[in-house]
């Protein structure tokens, strides 16, 4: 059986996301770097795709642009059938780490993206999400005070805040500990079922993205290219143990050329 | 029982430097006991001369006078320093064009403008405000750009994101990330003015604190209204250092100063 799948989403999902033939290019001190080289993808809604590579790779820069913090220097972003042309509101990046205010409260922040909102409805969306991210009791407290994955988790909630249709994490759990990350990715998942986000998640981390994706693309090192696009059939909760999951994890491993040995 | 002993501690911490300086004190009276020339008054001296200025009623003059023009010359540089400063820190091209000229003015001592300051504005006040002005400006003008410059990315990308216009970026983001640095900046450049407006207050005016030691030298020797102002100086500044100090315990401007 191949690993393999097409790049397109299946006929029964929308497409929430195509990138069509992007390639960038830097030009910084009068050397140019190649850093991504037509990439083609579709993103249904509310699936969630990991993308996959080396650190370097470019999968960062990828992510920048369908956030629309970075231009491609050629090829198209859409989301939603509009080309992407510059950040908004309904797809929210979440960053690696230091995303959070630190000049804000936990409310604070869940609250930055809800200014407009009436005063009533706009604490009742701070409590209901600091509830969902089990931040209940730090509501006045400062994040220099909370621990690693106490911001990262007020971070998603401050992206969930504003009801984005599309999350963009880019090595959210990079920083934490391995525990706090296992626990952080369970989190992630419970808050994806609740709430049906378009997720695309940049890690390299190979366990991480079997564990997360409907999908995962691995990315080759740069000038970075799709290399090969994993489906991974394997229903939540995942066991991460069982012989499907390894097959999978193994095969990427493979893919990217490491030996599963150390 | 514990918080005694900790709260018993606490106090000793306290009173240490209190003990220290009244060592120096009985090592100055000795001192001045045994070898009774014309190097230093005394202690008690020193005492003497802040009474003869309450006295004469010079104390209260003299501090609100120079106090009057620190907070004039500082006012004036950090209204027109710091929004200038944010501008150019933002605008890259704006500091490319800038930054020259900037580092030549930033090393001449505010006191070598003296003669100009006399020149544009005569004898008085005003001149004294103005080098006050230049020694606050280019240092303030500088943090502000630095303050700008060192904002992570990471902020002004996640307030774009949010959906925020310029102007609410600007209040939003820019402003409460440059806080901690500015007041940093705020902090050293009071110190500056309170130093500057002292050597201001010897050549430029006749009163104030600086006024009041060039004064007393000049008109008789009394070293010991020389050493009561400088004593006043130094309590004032510390008092301003402090206020300038308890900004920075407020919470959401802290998180600069965390090791984070």
């Amino acid at each position: 059986m191949s690993l393999t799948q097409p790049v397109s989403v299946p006929a029964a999902v929308t497409t929430k996301l195509s990138v069509e033939h992007v390639s960038m290019v830097f030009e910084r001190d009068g050397k140019s770097t190649h850093v991504l080289n037509d990439i083609n993808l579709e993103v249904g809604d509310g699936e969630f795709v990991c993308l996959l590579g080396p650190s370097g790779c470019g999968k960062s820069t990828l992510l920048n642009a369908m956030a629309g913090f970075l231009s491609p220097t050629t090829g198209e972003i859409k989301v939603s059938g509009e080309v992407v042309r510059k950040p908004d509101p309904r797809r929210i990046f979440v960053f690696q780490e230091r995303g959070v205010f630190p000049w804000l409260t936990v409310e604070g922040n869940i609250g930055f993206g809800l200014s407009k909102l009436p005063r009533a409805e706009r604490e009742q969306r701070i409590a209901h999400y600091v509830k969902m991210v089990g931040l209940e009791g730090f509501e006045k407290t400062y994040p220099q005070e909370l621990s690693g994955g106490m911001k990262q988790r007020l971070e998603v909630a401050r992206a969930l805040a504003v009801n984005p249709d599309m999350l963009l994490l880019d090595e959210p759990f990079g920083a934490l500990d391995s525990i706090t990350r296992l626990i952080m990715r369970g989190e992630l998942l419970r808050i994806w079922e609740a709430e049906r986000k378009t997720i695309v998640f940049v890690t390299h981390d190979i366990d991480e993205a079997v564990q997360l994706a409907d999908r995962v693309v691995v990315m080759s090192a740069r000038p970075a290219i799709i290399q090969q696009i994993v489906n991974i059939d394997i229903a939540h909760p995942r066991d991460i143990s069982s012989p499907r999951y390894l097959e999978l994890r193994d095969g990427i491993f493979q893919q990217i050329g490491l030996a599963h040995k150390v | 029982m514990a918080d005694e002993h900790a709260a018993r501690t606490n106090i000793r911490v306290q009173l240490r430097p209190i003990a220290f300086i009244a060592v120096l004190l009985v090592l100055w009276s000795i001192g001045i006991r045994r070898e009774p020339s014309h190097l230093l008054p005394g202690p008690w001296g020193v005492v003497g001369g802040i009474a003869d200025l309450v006295r004469h009623g010079l104390l209260l003059k003299y501090v609100v006078a120079s106090l009057f023009r620190v907070t004039w010359g500082f006012v004036l540089a950090v209204v027109l320093a710091i929004p200038l400063g944010l501008a150019v820190g933002w605008y890259r091209r704006a500091e490319m064009a800038l930054n020259p000229i900037l580092q030549i003015l930033r090393p001449i001592s505010p006191l070598a403008w003296i003669p100009i300051a006399i020149l544009w504005f005569g004898v008085g006040d005003l001149a004294a405000i103005f080098l006050i002005f230049v020694g606050c400006f280019f240092p303030l003008m500088l943090t502000a750009i630095n303050a700008v410059q060192s904002i992570p990315a990471v902020y002004v990308n996640a307030g774009r994101n949010f959906g925020l216009s310029s102007a609410a970026l600007v209040y939003r983001v820019l402003y409460p990330a440059v806080v901690p640095n500015l007041i940093v900046g705020l902090r050293i450049t009071l110190g500056i003015a309170w130093l500057v407006v002292v050597a201001a207050e010897m050549i430029a005016v006749s009163s104030g604190l600086g006024f009041l030691i060039i004064d007393a030298r000049n008109a008789g020797n009394r070293y010991d209204l020389v050493l009561a102002g400088m004593l006043i100086i130094g309590v004032i500044g510390l008092l301003l250092d402090m206020g300038m100090r308890s900004l920075e315990k407020v919470k959401s401007f802290r998180w600069g100063y965390s090791e984070d």
